[in-house]
C-alpha cells in the first residue's frame, strides 16, 4: 500500500475526462456514422433495386447504343456503345464550356474596362450591357438567341452565303474546311521555329532591359514571328492546303465545317451572361487598387497604357482570380440548360437517351454528376495555381 | 451531455429515414384505395392520347384507360389525379413509386419489360412509326430522306427505329433531338428540320397543331411496331391483373355489344358471358381483389374499348384514325382479348 503511494503521480484525468480522448472518440464516432449513413443509401439502393428486378451494374456501358448523335466531335454512328455516347456528350460539353470561357473573358474584360472609361458613352453602354444581361435569367436567353434569332434564318435552300464559300442558314454556320497535303509539316514546322523564337528573344530583351534599361518592342516582333514564318513556309511549301467547301446536297448543306445553331445559341448566351458579371468583377479588382498606384506611376512617368498594363492589372488580377473563378464553374454548370434546345451535350446524350433507353438511372446520374465535380474540381485547381503565382508574396 | 444527447436524437432519425424506405410494403391496391384516387401517369399533352381540354379536364385514349382502372377500384372513373410527364421523365417516376400505373403511349419491347423493373400489363393501342414531310420538299416515300434533319422526342423508341431505318438502307440523317413533342414540332414548323417522326397516330395529332396542316404530309412508310399501353411496377402481381384485365374487359365488352348506353339493359342479358362480364353471375371480381361489378362500373362509366377509341382518337375526332389494326379481331383488326371467365 505504501509503495502505491510513492509511484503515484498527480493523477491525470479519468480516460472519459480526458478532452483530447473525448474529442477523438467523437470524431471517430461522427466518421463511422458518415461512412455508415453512405453504406446504408447504397446498400438499400441496390438490395431495394433488385428485389424490384431492376438492372444495375455498369455492363450497359459496353452495349450497342443504336441511336444516332447530331453533333460528334469523334467518330460516332448507331452502332457503337453507350460507353461511347458518354464521350461524345462529354466532348461536346466541354467544347462549349470552353469556347464559352474564352468568349466570356474576352467580352468580361473589354466591358469591365469600358465601364470605368472616362467617356460617358462607353462607360453607360457597358452599364446598360451589364445591367440588362446579368438580370435576364439565363434560360430565357438561351431561348431569345435559338428561337428568336437562330430559327428565322432562311432555308437552306434560300441560304444566306458570303462570296460562295461562307454559308448561313437555320441548319447552322458553314465554314469551308482546311484539309492538310503533303507539305504542310513545313507549315508546322515554321510555327514551332517562331514560338520557340519569340520565348528566347523575350528572355534576352528581358536581361537586356535589366542591365541597359533599353526596351525592345518583343510584342510586335513576337506576333510578326509567329504569323510571318509561317505564312512564309505555307508560300514555299507550294500552298499545301486543300479547302473543302459546303455546298447543297439535297436537304442540307454536305462537307465543310458547321456550327449548328444550337451549340451557336448556347455559347452566345453563356458568353455573354457569363460576361456581365465578369465585367463586374474586373471592375472592382481595378477599383481595388488605390489611387495612389496610378498617381505614382504616372510621376515616375510611365504613359496610361503601361500603367495600365504593369501597374493596375497585375494588382488587380488579385482580386479578380477568386471569383473568376466561381464564374468559370457557373457556365461550365449552366451549359447543360443545353438539353433545352437539344444540343447534344452530356445531360442531353447521356442523361437523356442514355438513361432512357437503358433504364439505369442511378448509375448514369452518378457517373453525370462526378463528370461535373471533377470538371470543376479541375477548374479550381487550376485557378488556384494561377492565384498563387499572382498572388502578393510576402517576404 | 446536451452535445452527446442531440447526436443521438440524430442517429436514431437517420436510422428511420434509412430504413422507411424498405418498409413500404404495401400492396398497390391497398395504398391506392388507402390514398381514395389513383395517380396515373399521362403525357404532357398529346391530342386524342392526354391532353388537357379548355376546362382543365384530362381526355383521351390513355386517360379513359386510367379512369376505367379507377371505375373497376372505386366505382367512380373520376377517382384519378393525373401526373404529366416527358417520355424521359416516365419510367422513373413508376419506378419510384411517384405513380401508381403509367398510361402514356408508351411501346412495349422486351428490354422495357425485362429490365426497368415494370410489367406491361396490355396494349391499348397498335402503332407503328411514320414521318411528316413538308409537301414542298417534293419527298414522297422514306427511301428520299438521305441527309435529311429529323426531329424526334428524346427518351422514344422512335429515336431507335429511325437510326435502325436509315442504317438498314445505307442512308444517313441528322437527328435532332427535343424533350417534348410541343418542342419537336416547334422545330419542324420553323423548318429547323426537314422531317418529323413519331408514332403515326401522334404524327396525325401533331400535324394537326400546325398553322397551316394541309403544307406537310405524312408518308406512306410504316417502319416499326409500336404496341402502346398501360404500364404497372413489377412485384405486385395482384395490381397487374387488375391493370390487365381492366382493359380485357373493355375489349370484351365490345366484342360483346354491351356498351355504355345499354349496360343497364345488359345486367338483365341471359348471355353467361355478359353474365360474368358485368358481375351478375360469378365472383370474378373477387378474384381480382375488386367489387363484383367492377366490369358494369368501367362499362358504365368509361365504356367500352371501341367507345373509347372512337370518342379520343376515330374517325370522328380531329385526329380521324381508321380503327385499321385496332379494330376487333372478329373485324379485321388484332385487338383481341382473353375471356372473362
Amino acid at each position: 500500500m505504501k509503495n502505491q503511494n510513492i509511484d503515484s503521480r498527480p493523477a491525470g484525468p479519468k480516460p472519459w475526462y480526458d478532452p483530447q480522448v473525448r474529442s477523438i472518440f467523437f470524431q471517430i464516432v461522427a466518421i463511422s456514422l458518415v461512412f455508415w449513413a453512405g453504406w446504408t443509401l447504397v446498400d438499400n439502393t441496390l438490395s431495394n433495386m433488385e428485389s424490384r428486378g431492376i438492372s444495375t451494374g455498369f455492363g450497359f456501358l459496353g452495349e450497342s447504343a443504336g441511336f444516332g448523335i447530331i453533333m460528334h466531335l469523334i467518330p460516332f454512328d448507331a452502332t457503337m456503345s453507350y460507353g461511347r455516347t458518354f464521350f461524345v456528350g462529354l466532348l461536346n460539353t466541354l467544347l462549349v464550356s470552353a469556347m464559352g470561357i474564352v468568349t466570356a473573358t474576352i467580352i468580361g474584360f473589354v466591358v469591365g474596362v469600358a465601364r470605368l472609361s472616362t467617356n460617358w458613352l462607353v462607360a453607360k453602354l457597358a452599364l446598360t450591357y451589364i445591367e440588362v444581361i446579368r438580370n435576364i435569367p439565363l434560360l430565357l436567353q438561351i431561348f431569345f438567341w435559338y428561337f428568336a434569332v437562330l430559327r428565322n434564318l432562311p432555308s437552306p435552300r434560300q441560304t444566306m452565303d458570303v462570296g460562295d464559300w461562307l454559308f448561313l442558314n437555320n441548319r447552322g454556320l458553314y465554314m469551308p474546311e482546311p484539309f492538310a497535303q503533303d507539305g504542310f509539316g513545313l507549315v508546322y514546322g515554321a510555327l514551332t521555329v517562331a514560338i520557340i523564337g519569340t520565348v528566347a528573344l523575350r528572355r534576352w530583351s528581358r536581361k537586356r532591359q535589366l542591365e541597359t534599361g533599353e526596351i525592345f518592342p518583343v510584342f510586335k516582333v513576337g506576333v510578326g514571328l509567329i504569323v510571318g514564318l509561317p505564312v512564309i513556309a505555307y508560300f514555299l511549301a507550294g500552298q499545301p492546303l486543300q479547302w473543302e467547301i459546303p455546298e447543297l446536297q439535297g436537304f442540307n448543306f454536305g462537307g465543310g465545317f458547321v456550327i449548328i445553331p444550337e451549340l451557336a445559341a448556347l455559347w452566345v448566351a453563356l458568353s455573354l451572361y457569363t460576361a456581365s458579371f465578369i465585367a463586374e468583377i474586373v471592375r472592382s479588382g481595378i477599383l481595388s487598387v488605390s489611387k495612389g498606384q496610378t498617381e505614382a506611376s504616372k510621376a515616375l512617368g510611365l504613359p496610361a497604357n503601361l500603367t495600365l498594363r504593369l501597374v493596375v492589372i497585375p494588382q488587380a488580377m488579385r482580386v479578380i482570380i477568386p471569383p473568376l473563378t466561381s464564374q468559370y464553374l457557373n457556365l461550365v454548370k449552366n451549359s447543360s440548360l443545353a438539353t433545352a434546345i437539344g444540343y447534344p451535350d452530356l445531360v442531353a446524350v447521356f442523361m437523356g437517351t442514355t438513361l432512357n433507353q437503358t433504364g439505369q438511372a442511378v448509375e448514369v446520374v452518378a457517373i453525370t454528376m462526378a463528370v461535373y465535380l471533377t470538371i470543376s474540381l479541375l477548374i479550381s485547381l487550376f485557378m488556384n495555381i494561377y492565384n498563387r503565382a499572382v498572388a502578393i508574396k510576402e517576404r | 451531455m446536451k452535445n452527446t444527447k442531440s447526436i443521438a436524437v440524430g442517429a436514431v432519425m437517420l436510422c428511420s429515414v434509412f430504413t422507411a424506405s424498405v418498409a413500404s410494403a404495401a400492396t398497390t391496391l391497398e395504398s391506392v384505395k388507402e390514398k381514395g384516387h389513383l395517380q396515373c401517369g399521362v403525357t404532357t399533352g398529346l391530342p386524342g392520347f392526354s391532353q388537357p381540354d379548355d376546362k382543365g379536364n384530362w381526355t383521351g385514349i390513355d386517360v379513359d384507360t386510367c379512369r376505367a382502372v379507377a371505375a373497376a377500384v372505386f366505382g367512380d372513373p373520376k377517382a384519378v389525379q393525373f401526373t404529366p410527364l416527358t417520355a424521359k421523365e416516365r419510367f422513373t417516376a413508376l419506378q419510384s413509386g411517384e405513380i401508381d400505373m403509367l398510361s402514356r403511349n408508351t411501346t412495349w419491347t422486351l428490354t422495357r419489360d425485362a429490365s426497368l423493373g415494370l410489367n406491361f400489363a396490355g396494349v391499348n393501342y397498335y402503332d407503328g412509326q411514320g414521318f411528316l414531310v413538308k409537301k414542298d420538299l417534293g419527298v414522297d416515300e422514306a427511301s428520299q430522306l438521305s441527309g435529311a434533319t429529323i426531329c424526334i422526342q428524346a427518351g422514344t423508341t422512335t429515336e431507335l427505329n429511325l437510326a435502325d431505318y436509315f442504317r438498314a438502307k445505307g442512308m444517313d440523317f441528322k437527328p435532332l433531338v427535343f424533350d417534348t413533342s410541343e418542342q419537336t414540332v416547334q422545330g419542324f414548323a420553323s423548318g429547323r428540320c426537314d422531317v418529323l417522326t413519331s408514332d403515326r397516330s401522334q404524327l396525325a395529332a401533331l400535324r394537326s397543331k400546325l398553322a397551316e396542316p394541309d403544307s406537310a404530309k405524312i408518308l406512306p412508310e410504316t417502319i416499326s411496331k409500336e404496341p402502346l399501353g398501360p404500364v404497372v411496377r413489377q412485384g405486385d402481381d395482384q395490381w397487374f391483373n387488375i391493370v390487365k384485365w381492366v382493359l380485357s374487359v373493355q375489349i370484351n365488352a365490345e366484342e360483346l355489344g354491351v356498351s355504355s348506353s345499354n349496360v343497364d339493359d345488359m345486367l338483365k342479358s341471359d348471355n353467361p358471358n355478359i353474365q360474368r362480364l358485368l358481375g351478375t353471375d360469378g365472383d370474378m371480381g373477387a378474384k381480382l381483389g375488386l367489387p363484383d361489378d367492377f366490369g358494369y362500373a368501367i362499362v358504365k362509366g368509361v365504356g367500352n374499348y371501341g367507345e373509347m377509341y372512337n370518342r379520343n382518337v376515330g374517325p370522328d375526332t380531329p385526329l380521324g384514325l381508321d380503327r385499321g389494326l385496332n379494330a376487333l379481331w372478329t373485324e379485321g383488326g388484332i385487338m383481341y382479348a382473353p375471356p372473362v371467365r
